[in-house]
């Protein structure tokens, strides 16, 4: 049996000044976002916004200087993120490339790649999307089919991926294509930077043959993408580190993916309309109710800093962020349904609804996907099975 | 983790594991007291790990003396170590040497606070303290009390005190005391305690032990599912199994993570005096815990199926201790209506900023 720990962590100074200059930044430019645009969380989205973060030096916060990044620790990273969180700010548009792209970019990409794909992102300018679940290749992403065909100077792109978040307005897609072996085996997967539109706006898919289509979530809302490739041109010059290698290059970033912050503030707008209106009306089983929420937010925290920090040291703790994001989900998932407990409001949007009921009526609805993104519930926890000796 | 929470960790898994026996742990249900045990933690220093070294003491911090407290729940030792440790560190508080030998912590049953008082030749206390952890067995008992305006640790001796016995579910020793003009032993103004510091404090002790027998749950599990075979395989390879004890290990690790938050929290106030702070960590690891140890208790017991139901196997050991420390010092729920309503009167625009005030 594998043993997993979480020891507490004491932020470094940086980290606490750096707390005060986002909130500041907040109150300047995030004051007058509604709480159900808010409990959007980091799907919301504002390109103006990014650039914003961009200038204040609040992207690629950890990257070397020389790619426009600030070589400032992930401990004060991790400070920004929860507090853009919490605060429900519109970080959707950098969101992709800041916490995997450009990491992706730096351990894997050649120097070229580095130079042209990252400085934009630090600006708050180019974003990105991935492009990794297909019609038939979901939890079991080694039977990815979409495949890139060698042709002289590059390779022929062909097939679907699917909820591709933000397709639509990215810049880059990072995708993982067959170039090898045959179907349903991790060798043989190769990662591809494919350009979708140029920093001035100019759409690129096209002429290349990549379509794009929209595909609504129940609410309704455009965030996923059927993306369609045919025969679309990459060149040489767009292969992601090694070709052939992009499950292990795959595998390394989902690590990063898991434990953060966003894997468990994805309701805290309903956490605090919550206590909004408890304050007005209290209740005995509203204040236990919202005291146990408490507790495991903070045990949550207390959790996710110390995976960070263990990231931090070079660690590899896979089992530990696979824990946090298990919990995460499922306190993210029972939040509504604590809420519905103990109010008596119908949870809806938009006419005279009021904000609880609002930010209710988004994330009862929402929040199903949270044990889906970045690896199901199920798939954790098979992780964590194999962690404790079972499998 | 420390220097010295690594080798206090090594010593308690050593001693423990060898010497905490299931027939131990069942001999010590009966009443027998388990002396060899207690002279055993004893000389290895793990009774009190928090005690300053000036008094006799290892002078580690919250955080370090946390290995000892969840290795006295992981083992179930049948000895008031956990009592021991918490009762030595608030004598530490009162400048008091503490004595050695087993000791225990005592509060009163709510609105009828203890009567804390000082005669010509010295401190007496009266008052009632209902189930008191190996309250007749332990040598001495502590009990924090409002007295002349200040808020005082006491130290009162076995004998000087009547003991009713009872026990838990677990069959530990949880005894009634009366103390009826008791001299007590020694007294002094605690400064930086509060005046439910027992209570508080014991709540945290219960939320950690919690955490070492929901550890102790997980592994007699993996073990179990690992050796049955149903089926013609280990049950640990069937996928419904395996998601099962996932939960149980997602429990283990967020008990165990809220009672280092706590301990932590109190190291951390030790310069910054933030009592809202630790009273808060403490409330998250017992509100967190009563209900790891309800859902992990469950996991563990059907994973092993009829077999745990059995006297004969050992996990009832580490269940039954899990669904009576629930209850002890406060109710995960209790705690959690408490701190729902602090909560509530900070008030949502500051909730992130309490939560991350003392990182």
């Amino acid at each position: 049996m594998q043993t997993f720990s979480f020891d507490p962590v004491t932020l470094p100074p940086a980290a606490a000044e750096l707390r005060r200059e986002v909130r500041d930044f907040l109150a300047e430019h995030n004051a007058k976002r509604s709480p159900l645009e808010r409990a959007q969380s980091w799907s919301g989205s504002d390109p103006e916004f990014s650039r914003k973060m961009g200038a204040r030096g609040f992207i690629g916060m950890v990257w070397p200087k020389k790619y426009g990044g600030h070589e400032r620790s992930s401990f004060e990273r991790y400070v920004m993120l929860e507090e853009m969180l919490v605060a429900g700010a519109p970080v959707g548009a950098h969101w992709v490339a800041d916490r995997q792209s450009g990491p992706l970019l730096l351990r894997f990409g050649t120097e070229e790649q580095r130079q042209k794909y990252l400085p934009p992102v630090t600006r708050g300018e180019m974003f990105y999307c991935i492009g990794m679940s297909e019609p038939d290749s979901g939890s079991d992403l080694a039977s990815v089919r979409a495949k890139a065909v060698k042709v002289d100077g590059g390779y022929r792109v062909t097939g679907r991926k699917i909820w591709t978040s933000g397709a639509h307005t990215a810049h880059v897609m990072i995708g993982l294509f067959r170039t090898g072996a045959p179907d349903g085996r991790q060798e043989g997967l190769t990662q591809f930077l494919i350009d979708l539109r140029n920093l001035d706006g100019t759409d690129l898919k096209a002429k290349n043959n990549i379509l794009v289509r929209p595909i609504r979530s129940l609410l309704g809302e455009h965030h996923f993408n059927e993306v369609v490739f045919e025969e679309a041109f990459v060149p040489d010059s767009a292969v992601v580190g090694k070709a052939d290698n992009g499950w292990n290059q795959v595998m390394s970033e989902l690590a990063f993916e898991r434990s953060g912050p966003e894997r468990y503030l994805s309701s805290i707008q309903l956490v605090l309309e919550m206590i909004k209106e408890l304050s007005v009306n209290p209740s005995a089983q509203g204040h236990a109710a919202i005291g146990r929420l408490i507790a495991h937010l903070s045990t949550l925290r207390q959790m996710s800093v110390s995976v960070a920090a263990k990231l931090n040291a070079g660690l590899d703790p896979a089992l530990e962020g696979s824990i946090v994001k298990d919990l995460g989900a499922v306190f993210e998932q029972e939040i509504p349904t604590i809420a519905q407990a103990i109010f008596n409001v119908e949870p809806r949007i938009g006419g005279d609804a009021s904000d609880l009921e609002q930010v209710m009526g988004f994330l009862v609805q929402n929040s199903v996907s949270y044990s889906m993104r970045g690896g199901t519930r199920e798939i954790l926890r098979g992780i964590i099975a194999r962690g404790l000796g079972l499998r | 983790m420390s220097e010295i929470s690594t080798m206090l960790g090594d010593t308690v898994n050593r001693l423990l594991g060898d010497l905490v026996t299931a027939e131990m742990l069942s001999a010590a249900e009966d009443g027998v007291w388990p002396a060899g045990l207690w002279k055993a933690v004893e000389e290895a220093g793990l009774s009190l790990p928090l005690v300053s070294e000036k008094r006799g003491g290892v002078g580690c911090s919250w955080l370090d003396a946390r290995v000892v407290l969840h290795g006295a729940g992981q083992y179930g030792a049948p000895i008031p170590l956990a009592e021991t440790i918490l009762a030595g560190w608030l004598l530490d508080c009162a400048g008091i040497e503490p004595p050695l030998g087993p000791m225990s912590i005592a509060s009163a049953a709510p609105g009828a606070p203890l009567h804390l008082y000082r005669e010509s030749d010295g401190w007496r206390l009266d008052g009632v303290c209902p189930r008191v952890p190996w309250g007749g067995t332990a040598q001495h008992v502590v009990v924090v009390a409002m007295a002349e305006g200040a808020v005082r640790v006491a130290l009162i001796a076995n004998g000087d005190y009547q003991a009713t016995p009872d026990k838990n579910m677990a069959r530990e020793p949880r005894d009634n005391l009366r103390f009826d003009q008791a001299p007590v032993a020694a007294c002094d103004v605690a400064a930086s305690l509060p005046e439910n510091a027992v209570e508080l404090y014991g709540g945290l002790i219960r939320a950690v032990q919690i955490g070492g027998a929901l550890e102790r749950a997980l592994v007699e599990s993996v073990k179990y599912a690992n050796d049955r075979i149903q089926f013609g395989k280990p049950i640990g390879k069937f996928q419904a199994v395996q998601q099962s004890l996932a939960q149980l290990a997602d429990e283990v690790a967020a008990c165990g993570a809220a009672g280092s938050a706590a301990c932590a929290a109190i190291d951390k106030s030790l310069h910054s005096n933030n009592a809202a702070d630790v009273w808060l960590r403490i409330a998250a690891a017992k509100a967190r815990a009563g209900e790891g140890a309800g859902k992990g208790a469950s996991i563990a017991h059907q994973a092993h199926g009829a077999f745990g139901f059995t006297y004969e196997h050992v996990l009832h050991f580490a269940t039954r201790r899990l669904w009576s420390w629930r209850a002890e010092f406060g109710s995960g729920d209790q705690w959690a209506q408490e701190l729902g309503r602090r909560v509530v009167e900070i008030g949502a625009d500051n909730l992130w900023e309490t939560l991350t005030a003392t990182d």
